[in-house]
């Protein structure tokens, strides 16, 4: 079911991203400076990383929505602007509570005031393969929190875009809803390049392809990992394991 | 529900019943204080009186509510808008409120006349404020993450103001809207009381001054009724309409739970 969805939304091919020295002041004292990073295209790659290190700042920075300093350069290597080709998911579901679950899917096309032909036939499909079609007309408040984070996902996927930067999506919900939302999302989310930041190294060496360890202050790229096989991988995999042990030591706990 | 409005009934008919023995213990003449059984004879002889003068008032009051919501809501649209209205128009519309809008009613009368233009020029002045402050307030408080997601998802600002920042502004409007329900009718009877030839407030004016004190509590039992009424009314409407609204006093034993 969700192959054919996934083939149905083109979203073009996606661009690989390139970080390069950005800068974050905060409270007149670098969050971070000189940091740069690569997103391969089509691939996940978690930012991993203690609270407050910046990794949320980071992320907000290329979704565009803070402004980095003025070394800050980050760019597509295909040479096309990245405005436009993102989708932001937060935390919170953002979902917004006096309109219906399937309006707040379709939510992207009212805000740019772009009528889209088709676009409820699209939510509802949407709906359907984050499993929640008998809830479409629902209001969020009705929903538990998985169903809710799993309405963001559809609204996300919605937006077609082939970029997704997403700020610990499943940190919100209880550990059972987080494996499936996992699960969901890497399976839905396959093909697009996605950062996702996350202070949990299961779930870090669960989804990603690239695992990126951010520490210190000012923070920086401290160490690179490639977990062995495919996504999502299960916890009692030996290479999963085992790199888990390093990823805690690379974070000093 | 019916536990609630028993309960007040046997609270009112105890108050009712203090009252009637004050009356008739102390032997007050009637025109000082008239005992309640008066008050509503005199209310039901008088019904026609009554009724003609409530629908002045009710009809001021309403114009002046509507009148007032309007040009409150667009204050604070203009104020959230534009920057410039917010640095030219803010500060006086705070130091404004310092005026204590009584004191304007006798202007009101000599600009608009005895009619009913200056009750509900007053019952707007009265109402424009805390219209004004609690929508303002709900449309700068919009929560910074749909902000953020409106801006990911390249939102023309109109329609983030018109899907995402009024719809979230709305239940403090509606907290607004309650207060101005509730001191309307108190515009209105002051604008009454500083000249007029009709409603509530001159009706009682007029009996005070004929020593009809049981007109006079006829006519404050109406209008404490009517603002019952349109509180009622205006409270139910808002809560139809804000659905989504969490609404409700934590009961007893959820608040236990979260110890």
């Amino acid at each position: 079911m969700h192959d054919s969805i996934v083939s149905a939304v083109d979203v073009g091919v996606p661009p690989s991203i390139s970080v390069d020295r950005a800068r974050l002041d905060y409270g007149g004292r670098p969050l971070f400076k000189d940091l740069s990073l690569h997103l391969a295209g089509g691939h996940w790659t978690c930012l991993l990383g203690p609270s407050g290190v910046g990794k949320s700042s980071l992320l907000r920075m290329i979704a565009g929505l803070v402004r980095g300093g003025a070394t800050t350069s980050i760019a597509a290597d295909d040479g096309r602007p990245l405005a436009g080709r993102i989708a932001y998911m937060a935390q919170q579901d953002l979902l917004l509570p006096w309109l219906s679950v399937l309006d707040n899917v379709c939510l992207g096309p009212r805000l740019r005031r772009s009528r889209r032909h088709g676009s409820v036939t699209q939510g509802r499909v949407l709906l359907e393969a984050v499993g929640l079609s008998t809830q479409a007309s629902a209001r969020p408040n009705t929903l538990s929190g998985g169903m809710r984070q799993r309405a963001a996902l559809a609204r996300t996927l919605f937006e077609q875009r082939p970029v997704v930067l997403m700020d610990e999506p499943f940190s919100a919900v209880d550990a059972i809803t987080r494996l499936r939302l996992q699960s969901l999302a890497t399976d839905m989310l396959r093909d697009r390049t996605v950062l996702l930041v996350t202070h949990d190294p299961w779930e870090a060496l669960r989804v990603a392809d690239t695992v990126l360890v951010m520490t210190g202050n000012p923070a920086r790229v401290s160490a690179t990992h490639t977990p062995p096989g495919c996504r999502p991988r299960r916890h009692d995999d030996p290479g999963v394991v085992a790199l888990h042990a390093r990823l805690l030591a690379d974070l000093d706990v | 529900m019916l536990v609630a409005i028993l309960r007040s009934s046997i609270t009112l008919v105890g108050l009712l019943t203090i009252w009637a023995g004050i009356v008739h213990l102390s032997g007050t003449p009637p025109y000082i204080l008239p005992g309640p059984d008066r008050v509503l004879i005199t209310a039901i002889d008088q019904v026609d009186l009554l009724a003609r003068h409530a629908m002045v008032t009710a009809t001021e009051i309403l114009l002046g509510l509507g009148l007032g919501t309007l040009i409150g809501s667009l204050a604070a649209l203009a104020l959230i808008a534009a920057p410039e209205m917010r640095r030219w128009l803010l500060p006086v519309l705070v130091a404004s409120q310092a005026v204590p809008v009584f004191a304007l009613a006798p202007l009101l009368v000599l600009w608009l006349g005895y009619g009913m233009a200056s009750k509900v020029a007053m019952a707007t002045l009265i109402i424009f404020f805390p219209v004004t402050a609690s929508f303002y307030d709900g449309l700068r408080r919009t929560d910074p993450g749909w902000l953020d997601l409106a801006r990911a998802m390249n939102a023309h600002p109109l329609a983030v103001l018109w899907h995402i920042r009024l719809p979230a502004a709305l239940p403090a409007l509606a907290s607004g809207l309650r207060v101005a329900t509730a001191v309307a009718p108190i515009g209105a009877v002051v604008g009454e009381w500083v000249g007029s030839s009709a409603g509530l407030g001159h009706l009682m004016l007029h009996a005070n001054a004929r020593l009809q004190t049981d007109v006079m509590f006829a006519a404050l039992l109406v209008l404490a009724a009517m603002t019952i009424g349109l509180y009622t009314a205006v409270d139910a409407a808002l809560r139809a309409a804000l659905p989504w609204q969490p609404d409700h006093f934590p009961s007893p034993q959820s608040e236990a739970t979260k110890e």
